[in-house]
This record gives C-alpha cells, structure tokens and sequence, in this order.
C-alpha cells in the first residue's frame, strides 16, 4: 500500500516532482485517507458511490470528510483553498489518494510555516494535526461520508467551507432558540439540540490555544486499523478514548444500518417532527389525504419570516409535481426545509432524497395505521384516548419500517397526539449540501402535463393520488398488520371506553327535541328538524356527560307528551328512542370481543350510522304521528260541524 | 444554439432575459425589445383567435444577419422571445417549437408556486436550468 502510494503520488504530482513519503507518513495518511474513503461502507477503497463513479478502479476520499478534516488542521480556509488546488484535486475533481497525499503534505507544510507550496513538501515534515472533538469528529465522518456530490466535489467542499463559517457566525451571535414563529417552535429544540454539538466543535476548532493535541484524533486510527498506531505515542488517551470511541462508532453504525439506505443527515423527518408537520396539515387541511391549495400554504408559511424568495425556492423543491398545492408529504417537505432553512442551514440544490413524497411515504407508515383504525372517530377524539394512541404509535414505531409504501391519501394523521416536543430527537448531526440525484425530480417534471387546475374535489384528489409514482397499496394490507398482537392488545382497553363514551349519545340525543318541538305547539317543520338531528348526531363528543343524558330525555318525553291524552304515542316515540339506545348498547358488545380492528371500525361505523337514522326516523314519526292526530281532530270537528248543519239544509 | 431566452410580461416589460454570451448582453436586450413591435404586429393580425397551440408559436419573426429571432405568446399574453445563431443551418422549425413548449412548461411551474407574484421578475432555479440546458445544448 504505502510503496503503490507512494508510487501513486510521485507519479500524480501535478509539477512532477516526486512525493516522498517517510514511513510514519505513509502509514498515518494511509489510514486518513481509509478514513475519509471508507466510513460510510465502512471498508477503504469502496468509497461513497459519487467518489467510485467519479474515479472508478481508485480508491477516493469523500469531499466531505476530507473538507472536515482539513478543517480540523486549523488552517485558514484560503490556504485550505490554495492546498486543495495545488494537491491537484480541484483539477481532476477528487480526492484520489495521490491528491490527499499531497493535501496532506501541504498542510503539514503549512502547519509548520512553511509556504503552500509544492516544493515545500519535498522536504521532512512533521505529519499534520489535526483538533477535532472525539465523538462529533465520529459523528461527523459517519454522517458526511454519504450521497455528497454527484457533481464535482471540490466545489462542493469549497462550498461546504462556506456555509460552515457561516453558520460559525450564527452560532456566535445565537445564544437563545431561534427566532421561529410560533408555529414551528416544536422542532426548534431537536435543531436547538443538534447544532450544539457543532458550535462545540467549532469552539474547540477555534480555540487553538489548549488543547494542541492530536491524541482524539490519532486515537480514533486503532479504532479504524487496529493494528496501526501510527508515529507512535503521541498521546496517552488513546486506551482511555477507545472504549467510548468504539461504542460512540458502533452505535453510530448502527441506526445507519437499520435506516434505509440513506444515513443520518438534515433532511430526514424524525417521527416527533413528523407528528407535528401533520398536525399542521390538519389544522390547514382536516383531510390528510388531500392537498392545501397554494394560497393557504402560503399564508401559512409566510408566518415562519423567512424572505420571499427563499419560500419561493423551499416552494419549488418541495412541490415536486408542480401543481400549486401541497399533499401530505410535500407539504413535511417543504416544513422541513424551513425548519432547517430557520437554523441556518443552507438549501439544498435540489430536493434530497429523505424528503421526496416516495420515500416520505414509504418511510412512515404508521399514519396509515391512525386511518385505518381510527377514521371512525376523526371527528372525535377525546382526551382519555390519547394515551392510548401514544402506545400505540410508540408500538408501532418500534414495529415498523421494511412495510409497504403507504398511501397519502389515507393517512388521518393524528390530531390529537400530544406533541413529544422536548425529546432529544435531534436532527442528524451533520449539515450536508446534498444534491441528491435529481433524476427523480426530472422524471417527475418531464411527464406530460396532464394537470387538472382544481384541486379542492375529491375525485381531482383520487385523480392526483394516482399520479405520484408509488401507486396505493391495497387496504388489505392492513389487515395483515391488523392481526399483529400489539395491536389487538392495545386496541382492545381502548375500545371499550370508547364504546362506551360513543355509542349511548347519539341516540341519547335525539329524543331531547321532541320535548321542545311538542312544547313549541306542533309545528311540524320536519326540515329545521331534520338538519337538527344530523347535527345532534354528528356533534356527539363522546364525552361521560353526554351518557347521563340516555335518561333524562325520555324522561321528559313521556311527562310532557302525556298531557296531550297521546298515551299510544307516546310509547312510540320513548320506543324508538329508547329502542336504537338499548339496541345500540347491546350491539357492540358482542363486536367488542371478536374479529379484526378493520371489521370493528366498519361495524362502529355502520352501528353509527344506523343509529343516526333510527333517530332520524323516529322524530320523524313522531312528528307525522303528531300531524294525523291534529288532522284527525279537524277532521272529527268538520263531521261534526256538517252534521249539524245538514238537518238545518236538508229540512 | 440559443444565444438569448426572454420572458416578456404582458405590459411589455422583461421578466426573465439571459443571454448566453455575456458580452454583448445590449445587442441581445436590444434585439428583443426591438422584436417586441413584431410580435404586437402578429398578435393582432391573428385576431382574437389564440386556443390552438399552433397559434401560440410565432414562427421567425425577423431575421439578421447573424442571429434569427422567433417568438411564442401565450394566452395571458406573456411572450417568449428566443434569439438563435444564424449559423446553425439544421435548426428546424420543430426543434424551436420544442423548445418553446418547454419554456412555457417551466413558466407554469413557476407561476404555480404560490410565492411567485405574477408581474415580478423570474427567479426560480429550475427555471433557470431549464434555461441553461437549452442554451447550452448546442453550444
């Protein structure tokens, strides 16, 4: 390795001179140069896919992880720029093994005083240092090495170098959360969180006074190949660091692992954040499965104060089918670019791939689990069902990932979750420019323009929901997660209490008009009074206070109507009422114990429905019954009155 | 092969101009404006018929010795004015069509974003790229 290095570097030397190279030296850049090769896949010369594409059959460093090290040498960022042109990576567009050899040479040199200069590296140097915290040293190689440029990379790290001292700005001058609007001041505090470990990194970048130490660096190479420790002893902490430093690593690896494809970055949604974007859908939109038109979106996201033309691009990215309004999944796009855009992240160039609707959909299915079993109460939740819905979601988000794609158009949501807002659910740790293939984004833009221009009806919404690329699955999906024993066993404690909080007001109410029409004095206007009843009925929260109701109002049903000498009509009505609440509170009793929660959800909502129109007709009834009765005495005065009159005619 | 795209608004004022050749950018802002009378002259000579799409393409609307100038309107009387070298003999007619297509498609996208004020000058990056590759595709 280090002769084929060294052989590499003399030959790839831009002026030609070769690149001598001590033992010492080649053994420590060779292990930096696996380092910032290798982390993502975890083996040297596999290298990030943008770096193998861009030098196929060489092993190359990712720009991202060659840009934080070469920060971490503390040099100023203009001789970074002058070592990285000079090594030669600019010129061929990455950081091959002879570039960094020499970037490295370069930044001894200039660590020493030396000028940046190829000639300077001819002579012995010491090797470089660099100063970068232990773990966010770790955290940061294994986050940026990963889809960073499938463009050219050095302009990216230039870049990269950028946006960091911009951001070194803003840390100085931040002390507090960030000026977010209302709305969005949940996710401050995992951004909050998570850009405090990069000021501290920062702090010790700068802070070039202690601290002039390689030792976290050097400790983190037993770790990477254990069997080099390379120049020897430069510090005593490398046993005590490598404890902390393979779990703080392996755990790293891991969540990497059990994620997608994608590792920890900016862009991706956490399930706290994602709760909240929905909630906000909700609140902008109560049918997740539909689209807030472009004007609601841009009231509401006006209010975050980010400038026109930031909107305007955040807009651009994330409407990825351009069509004016925002789905579900967009529209937790869009929120997170301006949450991230809030802290001070730049925008990305075109939309990353956590945040596109395909992966947003497939990534959280568990909202399609809130449709599916609690679509029957979206219009009521109540309090004491929101613990049940906190475990079941933290359930299901143990259980989830590797499932089907989820539709949009089903996803409920859950409005009334409470918001886990203080959990350290940090964003990634790591700010990356990730210009993620944009090949997605085109396909979507090059299709034939087949756009419908109003999207407020539902069929335009079933229309739409067919366009995006991954099609519905099939409901009966869920009934093979309906089965699964969390949530049978979760759903069932809740059931009952819901059962009961549900089902006795809807047909409690009904029966409370016909007092009042009856004391009104007959006036059998059937349509207030139908309007009336679906109102009573739909507006039934189930809370306890609405169950003591099922016996009061048939009682004043029978004292009030008895007066009017209407006994047999009297039963009819208290019948009917009592009838669809005796009924309906036998019925769901035997639901309860059996079948699936799909079956439930339909029965509950057929059970409703019916009871509805139970009521419904029972005023009904009693209001015709009402009306023959008057028009029956008319009928017997009329004889009367004719009979009276007939003798007088006839005589 | 384009060496200059503009988006004019209705009242005749530039929304987006981009010439390839950044010398000389004048000429070009002088060539469109100047093609603007053209393109009054055509419009109204269409009458007040303008659905079909075929009636949106202006065809060549005057050509110099270097450069020939064409011209697209839409309905909302937005007009696109595209400036190509003289020196590409196999330009077909076609191929200026496309191409307009695809500027009216991007103005769209655009016009979709909600934070986009109609009447402000274009600022959309995928605009602008759009506008690039066409550019650059025959250069």
């Amino acid at each position: 390795m280090e002769a084929a290095a060294a052989a590499a570097a003399g030959t790839g030397c831009g002026p030609g001179s070769p690149l001598l190279l001590s033992d010492g030296e080649q053994q420590c850049y060779s292990e930096l140069f696996a380092r910032c090769a290798g982390t993502a896949s975890g083996g040297p010369g596999s290298g990030p896919p943008e770096a193998a594409r861009a030098a196929p059959g060489a092993a190359t460093a990712a720009a991202g992880p060659v840009a934080d090290l070469f920060r971490a040498s503390q040099l100023p960022a203009e001789t970074l720029h002058q070592i990285t042109e000079l090594c030669g990576a600019k010129r061929v567009g990455y950081f091959g093994p002879t570039q960094f050899y020499v970037a490295l040479k370069l930044i001894a040199a200039a660590q020493s005083g030396l000028p940046v200069r190829i000639e300077s590296i001819k002579c012995e140097l010491p090797l470089p240092r660099f100063m970068i915290s232990k773990t966010e040293g770790e955290i940061r190689f294994g986050n940026s090495a990963e889809l960073h440029g499938t463009k050219v990379q050095i302009p990216y790290v230039i870049s990269e170098k950028n946006t960091f001292k911009r951001m070194d700005d803003e840390d100085k001058q931040e002390t507090q959360s960030p000026t977010m609007s209302p709305l969005a001041s949940p996710p401050s505090s995992p951004p909050h969180y998570q850009r405090v470990p990069l000021s501290h990194g920062y702090s010790k970048l700068r802070s070039s006074t202690e601290q002039m130490h390689p030792a976290p660096y050097e400790a983190r190479q037993p770790l990477v190949q254990p069997e080099g420790s390379s120049s020897g002893s430069q510090g005593a902490k490398p046993p005590r660091h490598q404890a902390s430093l393979i779990r703080s690593f392996s755990v790293e690896r891991e969540p990497q692992d059990n994620n997608s494809n994608y590792p920890e970055e900016p862009w991706r949604i956490t399930e706290e954040q994602r709760e909240y974007y929905v909630n906000q859908f909700r609140s902008l939109q109560p049918d997740p499965g539909s689209f807030i038109s472009g004007s609601v979106a841009k009231n509401f996201f006006t209010k975050s104060k980010l400038s026109i033309p930031e909107l305007s691009y955040i807009w651009e990215l994330s409407d990825a089918d351009c069509d004016g309004a925002l789905t579900l999944p967009e529209f937790c796009a869009a929120f997170h670019l301006i949450v991230a855009r809030k802290n001070g992240y730049p925008l990305p160039d075109t939309l990353p791939p956590t945040l596109q609707p395909e992966y947003l959909q497939a990534a959280f299915p568990k909202t399609k689990w809130e449709c599916t079993l609690f679509d029957s109460y979206s219009d009521s939740m109540p309090a004491n069902q929101q613990p049940h819905d906190l475990n079941w979601m933290e359930k299901l988000s143990i259980n989830d990932m590797t499932d089907f794609p989820v539709p949009t158009q089903d996803m409920t949501g859950n409005d009334k979750q409470a918001l886990k807002s203080t959990t350290d659910e940090a964003l990634p740790k790591d700010m990356s420019e990730n210009p993620a293939t944009p090949k997605e984004s085109n396909s979507l833009k090059a299709r034939p323009r087949s756009r419908s221009y109003s999207s407020t009806s539902i069929e335009e919404a079933m229309k739409r929901g067919e366009d995006p690329p991954t099609p519905p699955p099939r409901p009966q999906k869920t009934h093979s997660r309906a089965s699964s024993l969390d949530l049978n066993k979760v759903f069932q404690p809740s059931v009952p209490a819901t059962k009961s909080g549900l089902l006795p007001p809807p047909p409690a109410l009904p029966p409370r008009p016909c007092p009042s029409q009856s004391e009104q004095g007959f006036e059998a206007e059937l349509h207030p009074q139908l309007s009336r009843a679906p109102s009573q009925a739909a507006e039934s929260s189930p809370t306890k206070k609405d169950i003591p109701y099922s016996q009061p109002p048939s009682k004043p049903i029978r004292r009030k109507l008895r007066p009017e000498n209407q006994a047999a009509e009297n039963q009819e009505p208290s019948a009917t009422a009592g009838g669809p609440a005796s009924a309906a509170t036998v019925k769901p009793h035997p639901t309860v114990q059996k079948q699936s929660s799909k079956q439930k959800k339909a029965i509950q909502t057929a059970i409703r429905k019916n009871k509805e129109a139970n009521a419904v007709l029972a005023r009904l009834n009693s209001e015709l019954q009402q009306q023959l009765k008057e028009v029956h005495q008319e009928r017997i005065a009329l004889e009367n009155q004719l009979e009276q009159l007939r003798p007088v005619t006839v005589l | 092969m384009a060496v200059c795209v503009a988006v004019i608004a209705k009242e005749n004022y530039p929304l987006y101009i981009r010439s390839v050749p950044t010398e000389n950018e004048l000429k070009f802002h002088y060539m469109v404006h100047t093609s603007l009378d053209v393109v009054d002259e055509k419009i109204s000579a269409m009458g007040k018929a303008l659905v079909d799409q075929r009636e949106l393409y202006l065809g060549l609307l005057y050509p110099t010795e270097d450069y020939k100038v064409y011209g697209y309107v839409t309905n909302s009387k937005v007009k696109f004015v595209m400036v190509v070298d003289s020196s590409n003999p196999a330009l077909r007619d076609n191929e200026i069509r496309s191409m307009f297509r695809k500027l009216h498609n991007s103005y769209t996208d655009v016009m979709c974003n909600p934070f986009y004020n109609p009447g402000d000058r274009i600022q959309s990056r995928a605009f602008d790229s759009m506008v690039t590759s066409m550019m650059i595709q025959v250069c």
